[in-house]
């Protein structure tokens, strides 16, 4: 017997959930279109993704050392970052670039604020828009599907013209250039569906987002198919808008958020002379989440009750 | 004859909850009564409010239910002996790393009861308060504040519903189960006589619904022939962590909202644990007051679970050599259940009227806290609808400003925020340090 018990406040009993297992649920639910688009798109795909992870998780590493900050990289969170952020690029984008992209991710929209939960904007999305903005060129030329030439180059769905559509069984199942991890609708909503029962997110974002995606097209006569299934709103809407970081807490709070960035992404795809909007989209919510935030605020047990008397 | 589907289901349901694993493996055992020890050390202050005055000293001859500490105050509880024999020492213990003023008694053995003890009579509502306190009765699901202070309510307050809190959610434990499978009688007695006395216009027995024996066995008290006004009902909750807090069972039983600084009373109910009633009522019937109480001895380090009927005052210790030892590897254990029970730091403590049960378990292996990710489980689980989070960027940045708007004081350290936290922040006991500071401030 001891001499000495551990006496801690209770409870005593904690949740087999920790930060780790659920960046892993994330990682894993991620795997499939992960592992399809690099099938789809070839070993480049591959390096492109090994390449921004291991770049994502690098930052962090040397961030922490040069701050003194005790070691994060084990949280994984670096590692959930450097895919979304691979898994949005083209396959065709140089691994130079990509890793750039990994390095403002974590250094400057995820550390230089205060590192994890206190990014106030999604660190994969705004590095993406950091690409775009830089490289335009670069950042909007796919790769054929299947090709084993890389320098061909295709248009997403959404850019495409009515001759090259694809078919609905293309469109859903992913067999149409685009970024190495958007085109798999299916695989995307196993993955959410996954995250779900996990209870790692709620489905409010994800439904809501593609939900008024989907009723806006129909409101404007547009393709609902093209617009829901293709381009980056599965990812962005299950895997992106669902930060837990930059997303609202409360219910209510999440469908706000959800229906604007629904919103935004369908004015952004119909009348701007941008092809794609989810990450814009994403990105001005995620400023709005504080207030959001402050917007939907729940009062305390009874003390509305108290007020009224 | 009432029929099954008259079970009622909750009139409101509380925001959030939490799923916790039950573990109730003594649930089925038989309780046993544990032999008096050598010695008991009995606290004069075993419930929140004033500590007794002691009445005996040295040398004296107790019995068992043998008055030796006075009530001081309106809110305090008086404390009677729980063995036969000799007063050896009236001074000061250590009780969990706190001096406490403690009556030790030297035991004969022979556990004789109190030669002058009768049963107490009760004609009007006002002998209830007087019985609950001449019992020395305290709320039994773990808080031990003193009964006869809920059954004596304000002047204005109209008290129309009576809650019997079964609910026992928190994991472990089965003291109350207990109770309720073995005194059935002494619970429907009580039942009845608070009804028709206290002139109640509605009974709610409350238990959660994963206790099917007990549902069935509780059924049997609200169909008993006498309730001819239909007027005692039970209640199905559901299985969600913290349904037995009291706040919580009287908006799952009523509706009703107990706003914060308020008390049941002010809402027209009174809510007393299952165990509490049938401890009354075995007052009113006998007058043996609350001398001994059943608790779970439970978990991982435990070698043979079980319920125990102890003796108040006999040190943990002792409690543990009865149910077979435990086991090397204990680490750490608690008073009462996982979610909310007192650490014990000293196996020479003694069981106290509140206990409910003796929580052994080994080691855990060692959370890694990371920065809060901001998933808001803690605030998707507290039960009222606060932000622990929120209020922890406020401690750890020393906003006590915020305190007042985060409204912290409500928070009943169900401890559901620390439980569900991914980033194992200890949000609960921050919670309890902001609590203490704004009590603090105000003073």
């Amino acid at each position: 017997m001891r001499e000495k018990f551990i006496v801690a406040s209770s409870p005593h009993i904690r949740h087999a959930d920790t930060t780790n297992s659920i960046m892993l649920d994330v990682i894993i639910a991620l795997c499939p279109a992960a592992i399809y688009g690099c099938i789809l798109f070839g070993w480049r795909a591959v390096i492109l993704l090994l390449s921004t992870v291991a770049a994502a998780v690098l930052s962090e590493f040397v961030w922490c050392k040069l701050t003194r900050k005790p070691n994060t990289i084990g949280d994984l969170s670096a590692v959930v970052t450097g895919l979304l952020l691979g898994m949005n690029l083209s396959s065709m984008l140089p691994f130079w670039m990509a890793m750039i992209g990994s390095v403002v991710a974590v250094i400057v929209v995820k550390q230089m604020f205060g590192g994890l939960g206190h990014n106030f904007a999604n660190p994969a999305i705004t590095a993406r828009i950091v690409l775009l903005v830089s490289f335009p060129a670069a950042m909007t030329r796919y790769a054929h599907v299947f090709s084993k030439v890389d320098t061909v180059t295709s248009a997403t769905p959404l850019a495409q013209s009515a001759e090259e559509a694809v078919g609905f069984t293309e469109l859903f199942f992913g067999r149409h250039s685009g970024c190495i991890g958007e085109t798999s609708a299916f695989l995307l909503l196993v993955g959410g569906v996954y995250l779900v029962l996990r209870r790692v997110i709620s489905p409010i974002i994800p439904v809501s987002m593609i939900g008024s995606v989907a009723l806006m097209a129909l409101i404007f006569n547009e393709n609902v198919e093209l617009y829901v299934f293709g381009g980056g709103l599965m990812l962005g809407a299950i895997f992106m808008a669902t930060d837990y970081t930059t997303s609202p807490t409360n219910p209510l709070g999440k469908l706000i958020f959800g229906v604007g960035c629904g919103l935004i992404t369908f004015v952004i795809r119909k009348w701007s002379n941008l092809p794609e909007g989810v990450s814009y989209a994403i990105l001005l919510m995620n400023i709005l989440t504080p207030h959001i935030n402050t917007l939907t605020k729940r009062k305390p047990f009874g003390v509305k009750e108290a007020a009224k008397k | 004859m009432k029929s099954v589907e008259r079970i009622l289901n909750p009139v409101k349901r509380i925001h959030g909850g939490i799923f916790l694993p039950h573990h109730k493996r003594t649930a089925e055992l038989e309780t046993v009564v544990m032999p008096p020890c050598e010695r008991v050390f009995i606290p004069l202050s075993q419930h929140i409010g004033a500590p007794c005055t002691p009445v005996v000293k040295k040398g004296d001859k107790v019995f068992v239910g043998t008055l030796i500490g006075e009530a001081s105050g309106f809110v305090s509880a008086p404390i009677h002996s729980s063995v036969s024999g000799t007063v050896a020492s009236v001074k000061e213990y250590m009780q969990n790393g706190n001096p406490v003023m403690c009556v030790e008694i030297e035991s004969d053995g022979e556990m004789k009861p109190d030669p002058d003890m009768k049963p107490f009579e009760v004609h009007k509502a006002e002998d209830i308060a007087a019985a609950a306190k001449a019992c020395g009765l305290v709320g039994l699901g773990g808080a031990g504040f003193p009964a006869h202070v809920k059954l004596t309510p304000n002047k204005d307050a109209k008290i129309d519903t009576l809650v019997i809190n079964a609910a026992e959610c928190e994991p472990y434990l089965t003291s109350d189960y207990r109770e309720c499978m073995e005194n059935s009688e002494d619970v429907v007695e009580g039942v009845y006589l608070l009804k028709d006395i206290l002139g109640l216009e509605k009974v709610v027995i409350a238990v959660e619904n994963n206790k099917p024996k007990a549902i069935k066995k509780l059924f049997e008290i609200a169909t008993d022939n006498r309730d001819v006004e239909d007027k005692v009902k039970l209640m199905r909750l559901p299985t969600s962590y913290p349904q037995g807090a009291e706040k919580v069972i009287i908006y799952s039983a009523t509706g009703r909202v107990v706003p914060p600084g308020k008390l049941p009373s002010d809402v027209g109910c009174i809510v007393m644990n299952i165990t509490s009633i049938g401890t009354l009522y075995r007052f009113i019937k006998t007058g043996m007051p609350l001398v001994a109480k059943r608790i779970t001895v439970e978990g991982d380090a435990v070698n043979e679970p079980k319920n125990v009927i102890v003796p108040i005052g006999t040190p943990v210790k002792q409690v543990l050599e009865f149910v077979g030892g435990i086991d090397e590897e204990t680490a750490s254990l608690s008073a009462g259940g996982p979610m909310m029970g007192n650490p014990i730091t000293d196996l020479d403590s003694v069981i106290e009227k509140r206990n409910n049960g003796i929580l052994v378990m080994k080691q855990r292996k060692a959370d890694t806290v990371t920065a809060c990710i901001r998933c808001g489980r803690c605030a998707q689980s507290c039960p009222m609808r606060l932000t622990p989070a929120a209020v922890e960027t406020a401690y750890n940045n020393q906003l006590s400003e915020r305190y007042e708007a985060l409204n912290v004081n409500i928070c009943m350290e169900c401890g559901s925020c620390s439980y569900v936290c991914p980033a194992k922040r200890p949000l609960t006991q921050i919670m309890r340090t902001v609590k203490a500071e704004m009590r603090r401030n105000k003073k």
